[in-house]
């Protein structure tokens, strides 16, 4: 019974799914020729309003930017789950998180190499309108330079405060421009700064601003998953 | 030419690691095969004109993921246990 009831739930959804997709019509000549088709409109959209060089930014940040602010609360909320799972079997603050100590010449070099990342992580996401990369990549890069340190040194810690207090900032500022762009404009994030020059850093208008706020965001998010997931009291760490 | 005996190689080694992470008793050795794969994923991509996918499949598929991965597998057992998978999946259920 209770096999027939979850097959003819998967059957409605389906249905329901193949007819939508054969509503839309891929392939179709309105939607490849047509007066002016998607993907012409994006592109030349990109090089004379919006003045980015990167067209994959532009169509992520602006013409797509609700989807990535939905990005961004997937992974919000998977941080979020995943910190209130392993919150109880966490080590006490100060404990060590690996099981050895590396040796002198790891840590010197990962002292070394650390500015290095985090800068590298700071270029991608600030220079997301130039070239390629944005915030998800520089948040990245910036996670696995503090996850350099944490294997390296057995007593390096990161404030959860200091987390959280980015992670909210760069959230709010982000839902922040799109309301001012809904109030400028009417639509949500609406480009309401001047634009500037193709190929200058202050250029596309509040691409940048967001894409800086994305990157601070994930790189918080997953500095705190990898800090939460190795500090985990496990079987063969006691 | 040269561009398409690059890419059918880096398939070839592709499916090679595929198959020998899903064939191999060790976790360890199995995740460091699907971060090879995903290394060689984003080499494709760079190669197809994906710089922004490519530089994403680096950043998470070979660094985030993998270590993730070890730090699960030290976390929990490293050889995989072939015997009564379905009790032992039972069990976890519930």
């Amino acid at each position: 019974m209770k096999k027939v009831l979850v097959i003819l739930l998967l059957a409605t959804m389906g249905y329901y799914i193949a007819g939508s997709y054969f509503d839309i019509g891929f392939g179709q000549p309105h939607f490849v020729q047509g007066v002016k088709p998607v993907k012409d409109i994006y592109l030349a959209k990109t090089v004379k309003p919006l003045t980015v060089s990167n067209a994959v930014t532009s169509i992520v940040v602006n013409f797509r930017g609700f989807d990535t602010l939905g990005e961004v609360t997937v992974l919000f909320l998977a941080v979020t789950v995943l910190g209130s799972l392993l919150y109880k079997k966490r080590h006490a603050v100060g404990e060590r998180s690996v099981l050895f100590s590396a040796s002198s010449i790891v840590t010197s070099g990962s002292k070394l190499l650390f500015p290095a990342i985090i800068l590298l992580g700071a270029y991608v996401f600030i220079h997301g309108h130039l070239s390629p990369g944005g915030g998800f990549q520089g948040g990245v890069i910036i996670a696995s330079g503090f996850l350099l340190m944490l294997l390296a040194y057995e007593n390096y810690s990161v404030s959860h405060t200091a987390l959280s207090v980015v992670e909210s900032l760069a959230g709010i500022t982000f839902a922040g421009v799109g309301l001012l762009g809904f109030m400028h404009g009417g639509t949500f994030l609406q480009n309401f700064l001047p634009v500037g020059v193709l190929n200058n850093l202050f250029s596309g208008g509040v691409i940048p601003i967001i894409y800086i706020a994305v990157g601070f965001k994930v790189g918080a998010e997953l500095t705190g998953v990898i800090y939460t997931v190795l500090h985990e009291k496990g079987q063969s760490n006691g | 030419m040269i561009y398409f005996i690059l890419i059918s190689l880096l398939l070839l080694l592709m499916i090679a690691a595929s198959v020998y992470s899903i064939a191999q008793k060790d976790l360890l050795y199995a995740t460091m095969a699907t971060g090879i794969i995903s290394l060689i994923l984003s080499i494709l991509y760079y190669l197809l004109q994906a710089p922004d996918v490519a530089l994403t499949e680096a950043a998470i598929g070979v660094a985030l993921t993998t270590i993730i991965f070890v730090i699960t597998i030290r976390n929990t057992v490293r050889m995989e246990d072939e015997t009564d998978k379905k009790e032992k999946f039972k069990s976890a259920v519930k």
